[in-house]
This record gives structure tokens, C-alpha cells and sequence, in this order.
């Protein structure tokens, strides 16, 4: 929705919202509704030109400000805001819903109280909230330790396979927050053997212990802002150009890329990579629907290690010859 | 929307909620400001009509119940009301680990058309005095979905139980095929959209990845075409689009190598390079193969050695010299 068609609702939801918090700071209320205390002050404003048909002084809404605080003195019947929309409940229900199915979260017993209120509250259009599911991975004992951990600011050791170099390591790390982005657990968390913050993901934690000492991230180590996604490019990065064939087209919303470009029903992308043995697996892996562009050497890489594979097979034709 | 819209918008609703009787348009355009003045010519009769069919539009989209109805028999034309119980949210009030519930639960959206969904529903209970903290500092940042763009179209169909189209590419073929569904709904599982359903054509229950959409789907026909069947379970739908089997796959990997498919799999009791991985979709299990060149050789069976084989000679014909290709 365009933030102009979502004026309407909050103009709606504004006079009962300023009745339920008599007198409130301006910029308060603005925090609330996600706006600017000027664009506050704006809906305000036309706020104040409404009212009841004739439109006399008597039948139009009145607000009274008291330097930046403001409270409502008629409201010209508006005293509750509007029901939920079928998307609204939807967009909670289902969220409860998903968080009632994931334990070791929060209070569960909390979660399944504000499900029902929001559910009955909702009236018909909490029926709608069937037609979407989500299946949140089903999350063993790690998420409940290392939620633990995360509370009780404790460090972990953990062995930890990583999908982009391949391997298992073992290290001591200083747990900061847990993430679930995609369906996936993730904890951000900083790594006394990487020096760095680095985010790790839950089904790929193989081993877990809660350590006797306490977490110590370096003071200066901030949690990441994931809204642009969880990885994001370093000035060290390779460029990499892809040409993606249609059916290797969803690369392209489930990694980072730093552009995109239709080429027919094809995509070309490029992505930025610290290691490029993640690439080639990510290329070798889509089997031929991706095609490396740049740099020539690493399509080249894989094209060899291809041929060396063909080859391999080819000198063990089939298993019978392999006994 | 201009100022005027939006300010007319609310003072129609003001006025449809006061009034107890239906009002036909010509009341209405007499007691809202900001329409079409009467000057009894066509054009201003008909510049009103279709703004306040706009208007009555808009309302609707957002959600504000209008009634339609006549106030006696003896009136002939339709006049419109708001019902005070029907637009107004019930009373609720939460506790205080309630609505850290509700916070927490908003904040699992961020595309637009659920996050924006959330947004909207956190403004209406905050306008019915819930206090709701969104920005307490919880060492949690949940996000559940990734913003396909198809979302909205499935679920509303979904919801109004409308048919609905669209052409879908398989993994394994180049060219979409259009498939016809009954959608009974929409189901995120780890970090993607499925929307399952009754295949009109191939008379089955099916599963399709909304990523694999080829352009936009289109709900057709009218509403309440289907029923649900209401032992459903969804996610156990996408979860077996594959279905499982008995059959072992047998690959023989690099010493030190392809860790990927080792745990995975388990490593035969004689040799801790033969590695036996179930084998539920060939064609997953070929890509990831694969993906690890020359350090992973299928044994068996030959139809994975054989999808496997496919995709490295498709690989090592790469160049990698830029092709230039007009759109």
C-alpha cells in the first residue's frame, strides 16, 4: 500500500488514538503511527476541518493544543477505530500463530492468551487467516540453550558447519541476538576465532555448550541492521556477473545482488563475494541454468573441474565395474 | 490521494456513521463537503457519481462496512449507512506479556503487504488504548518472509476461494506450463512461498513454489467456487511435494572433501569416503552433487549418476566470454 492510501486508516485511527492518550506528546504519537511529527501535525490539521454534516463550530471535531501535547475535545462520534482489516488479522494471527509453534521463544502460555483476544477481536475475518501457514523450522534444543545463553549473556562453544567454504570448526563465541529470517534461525554472535561478528545458522550448528563465562562481545560491536539482508558486501568483495536462465531465475531473490538486469525471460546479476568457492558451488549446484560471465577465470574453474568430474566418470563407467 | 479526497473520505464516514437512516447519494452530496456542486447540468451529475462510486470504492478497500439498503418501500433508490457495531473494534485489552506477544508477532513481517498489514493492525489496537512497545529491547529479529510478489494475488484468492492461474516453471524444464488451481492457501516453509491446492488438470492435490511464478497469477471466475476440505494440512502438503522413499543414493567423495554431503549422509562402515544419503528428490540431491565438481561421484543409482552427468556437461561447456544478447 502507497503511504497515501494509508492516510485514510490512520486519520480513522487518530481521534480515538489521541482519546486514549489524553494530552500526548506530539512526537509521541507520531513515533506511534510511524510518521514525522510534521506530517502529524498536517493530518491534524485536516482533522480539524471534519465534523458532523452542517459543519457548524458545534459539529466539527476539536483538538486543543497545549504546547506540543494535544487532546481531543469532541470527536464528532469517531471513538473507536475501525476493525481489522482480512490482511491485518492475517498478518497477526498467523504471526501468533507462528510464534506459538516455535518454543523456547516466549512465554507460551502468554503468546496463546494474545491469540485468542486478537482472534475474537478479529470476528470474521480471523477465518481468513487459515488460507496462510507458516512451518517454522522445527528447532531442537539449540534455539532454547542458545536463547538462554543470550538472556543470561553467557558465552558458547559451538562446532559449526559453514555451507559457503565447506567445513567444520570449532569455536568460542559471544552470542549477541537470535534472528529468524526466512524460516531459518540464526544467532549473531561475535567469534573469538574470526575477531568479527558472524552469523550462524541454527540447523548448521552441530555441537552446543553453554559456557561458565560470560558473553563479551568488544563494546564497540553493535548488532547488524538486516533490513537490506543478512549478508552484506565488503569493499574486499570479487564481482561477480551471472547470467541466469529462466529457471535459475530465483537466485536472484534469495541472495544479495547488486543489480539486476531483464534480459529477455533471463536475468543477468552481479553479486559481491569475499570467497568465490561459494560462487562456484552456487553456479556448479544450479547445473548449467547459471553461466558465469565474470570473471572468465572463475567460469573457466568450474568448466575444468566440470570436465575433471566427466572424466573421472568416464574412466568408472558404471558400477558393476567398480567391485 | 489529494488533501480534499482525504478529508472528504473522513467526513463521509462522520456522516455515515451518524445518521441512522440510509441516505441515498443526493443527501449524502448535501451533507459531505468536497463534491461535485449541483448546478443541474449532466456533466456535474455525472462528475459526482463517479466520484462518490470512487469514494464508496475506497472505503471498502480499507475496510468500513457500508450498508446498503432503503429506508422504507415507498423509496426508490438505495441509500447507504455505516453500522456503528460493525465498523467500531470489539473492546480488548492485554496484559502486559500479551502485547509483547502482539509487538514480537508484528515485527516477524517486512514485506510490504504483511508488514504494512501488521503496521495497520498495531495502529488500531494502540487506538483502542492497548500499549503496545514495539521497541523494547528484545535480543530477537525475526522476519518470516522475503516478499514475493505473487503473494497477494494467491492469498486473496485463497481467501475468496476463487480459481486461480498462472504459468509455472518446473526445476527441470525450460518452457512454463499454465496450471488451473482451487488454492485452499498460502504456506511459508524455510524462508519460501507455496501456494497449494486442487490442480484442475491433473485432478490432485499439488504444491507450487511462488518463486518458479512465470509473471503474475490471476484469480478467475467468481468467489466461493470451492470448498476447503477441512482436514487439509498444508505444510504436510508442501512438505511431501517430494515424497520420501526407501531409496539410498551412493556417492563417493574426495578424502577431506565435500563435508556438505557427508552430514548429509553416513559414511559406509568400511570406507569413511562412500557416503549413503537418502534419496527423496533426484533432482535436489543431483544439484547438490554437483555442486561439489569433481569431489563427489555418484555410484548410485545410475538415474542420479545420470542427472548428475547431465548437469556437468552442461557446465563444462562455460566460457565465461560475456554474451551479449538483445532483450
Amino acid at each position: 500500500m502507497s503511504p497515501a492510501a494509508d492516510r485514510v486508516p490512520r486519520l480513522l485511527a487518530l481521534i480515538p488514538y489521541l482519546q486514549a492518550h489524553p494530552d500526548i506528546e506530539i512526537s509521541s504519537a507520531a513515533r506511534d503511527f510511524g510518521i514525522s511529527a510534521d506530517e502529524l501535525r498536517e493530518d491534524l490539521n485536516l482533522l480539524w476541518m471534519c465534523g458532523l454534516p452542517g459543519h457548524g463550530p458545534g459539529d466539527l471535531i476539536d483538538l486543543s493544543f497545549d504546547d506540543d501535547h494535544v487532546a481531543v475535545t469532541f470527536d464528532a462520534g469517531m471513538s473507536r477505530p475501525l476493525r481489522l482489516t482480512t490482511h491485518e488479522a492475517v498478518a497477526l494471527i498467523v504471526a501468533l500463530r507462528t510464534l506459538a509453534a516455535t518454543p523456547g521463544l516466549i512465554e507460551q502460555e502468554a503468546v496463546s492468551r494474545a491469540l485468542a483476544k486478537i482472534e475474537e477481536a478479529a470476528g470474521a475475518q480471523a477465518q481468513a487467516a487459515a488460507a496462510v501457514t507458516v512451518a517454522v523450522d522445527g528447532q531442537d534444543a539449540s534455539l532454547a540453550v542458545l536463547r538462554r545463553a543470550v538472556r543470561a549473556g553467557q558465552a558458547v562453544a559451538l562446532t559449526y558447519y559453514s555451507a559457503g567454504r565447506d567445513a567444520r570448526t570449532d569455536r568460542t563465541v559471544d552470542p549477541m541476538r537470535l534472528l529468524l529470517v526466512d524460516g531459518h534461525w540464526y544467532l549473531e554472535a561475535w567469534c573469538r576465532r574470526a575477531e568479527g561478528v558472524r552469523m550462524f545458522r541454527l540447523d548448521r550448528i552441530e555441537e552446543l555448550d553453554q559456557l561458565d563465562e560470560p558473553s563479551r562481545p568488544p563494546p564497540e560491536v553493535a548488532p547488524r541492521d538486516i533490513s537490506g539482508g543478512l549478508f552484506l558486501p565488503s569493499p574486499e568483495d570479487v564481482e561477480v556477473r551471472i547470467r541466469l536462465l529462466p529457471w535459475a531465475r530465483w537466485v536472484a531473490d534469495y541472495y544479495p545482488c547488486q543489480s539486476v538486469v531483464e534480459v529477455g525471460d533471463e536475468l543477468l546479476v552481479t553479486l559481491r563475494s569475499s570467497d568465490t568457492t561459494w560462487v562456484r558451488r552456487l553456479v556448479a549446484g544450479l547445473g548449467g541454468a547459471a553461466e558465469v560471465l565474470d570473471p572468465p577465470a572463475l567460469a573457466d574453474e568450474i568448466a575444468q573441474d566440470a570436465r575433471q568430474a566427466l572424466a573421472s566418470y568416464d574412466s568408472v563407467p558404471g558400477r558393476s565395474d567398480m567391485a | 490521494m489529494t488533501t480534499r479526497r482525504a478529508e472528504r473520505l473522513v467526513n463521509l464516514v462522520i456522516c455515515l456513521l451518524a445518521t441512522r437512516h440510509y441516505l441515498t447519494a443526493e443527501q449524502i452530496r448535501r451533507a459531505v463537503p468536497g463534491y461535485e456542486a449541483d448546478d443541474g447540468t449532466d456533466r456535474a451529475k455525472e462528475a459526482f457519481k463517479r466520484m462518490f462510486e470512487r469514494d464508496k470504492a475506497e472505503l471498502r478497500e480499507i475496510g468500513v462496512p457500508l450498508e446498503t439498503g432503503r429506508r422504507s418501500v415507498f423509496d426508490d433508490e438505495d441509500g447507504y449507512r455505516i453500522a456503528r457495531d460493525a465498523y467500531e473494534l470489539p473492546a480488548i485489552s492485554l496484559a502486559a506479556d500479551e502485547a509483547a506477544a502482539v509487538g514480537l508477532a508484528a515485527r516477524l513481517w517486512h514485506s510490504a503487504a504483511l508488514g504494512g498489514a501488521a503496521e495497520g493492525a498495531l495502529h488500531k489496537l494502540r487506538a483502542a488504548g492497548v500499549s503496545l512497545d514495539e521497541h523494547a529491547a528484545v535480543p530477537l529479529e525475526p522476519r518470516l518472509d522475503s516478499g514475493e510478489p505473487a503473494f497477494g494475488v494467491c492469498f486473496a484468492a485463497a481467501t475468496e476461494r476463487r480459481e486461480l492461474r498462472f504459468d509455472y516453471r518446473r526445476p527441470d524444464a525450460s518452457e512454463p506450463t499454465q496450471r488451473r488451481i482451487h488454492p485452499w492457501g498460502v504456506v511459508a516453509r524455510r524462508g519460501r512461498w507455496y501456494v497449494a491446492g486442487f490442480d484442475l488438470a491433473r485432478g490432485a492435490p499439488r504444491a507450487f513454489r511462488l518463486s518458479r511464478f512465470a509473471g503474475r497469477p490471476k484469480a478467475v471466475g467468481p468467489a466461493g467456487a470451492f470448498q476447503r476440505p477441512e482436514d487439509v494440512d498444508l505444510v504436510a502438503m508442501v512438505a511431501t511435494a517430494a515424497p520420501a522413499s526407501e531409496v539410498t543414493a551412493r556417492v563417493r567423495v574426495r578424502p577431506g572433501a565435500a563435508e556438505g554431503l557427508r552430514r548429509i549422509g553416513k559414511a559406509s562402515a568400511d570406507d569413511p569416503d562412500l557416503i549413503d544419503i537418502p534419496l527423496s528428490d533426484l533432482q535436489a540431491l543431483a544439484d547438490r552433487v554437483t555442486s561439489f565438481g569433481a569431489d563427489a561421484l555418484v555410484e548410485e543409482p545410475g538415474a542420479l549418476r545420470e542427472a548428475v552427468m547431465h548437469r556437468l556437461h552442461r557446465l563444462a561447456g562455460m566460457t565465461g566470454a560475456p554474451v551479449e544478447r538483445s532483450p
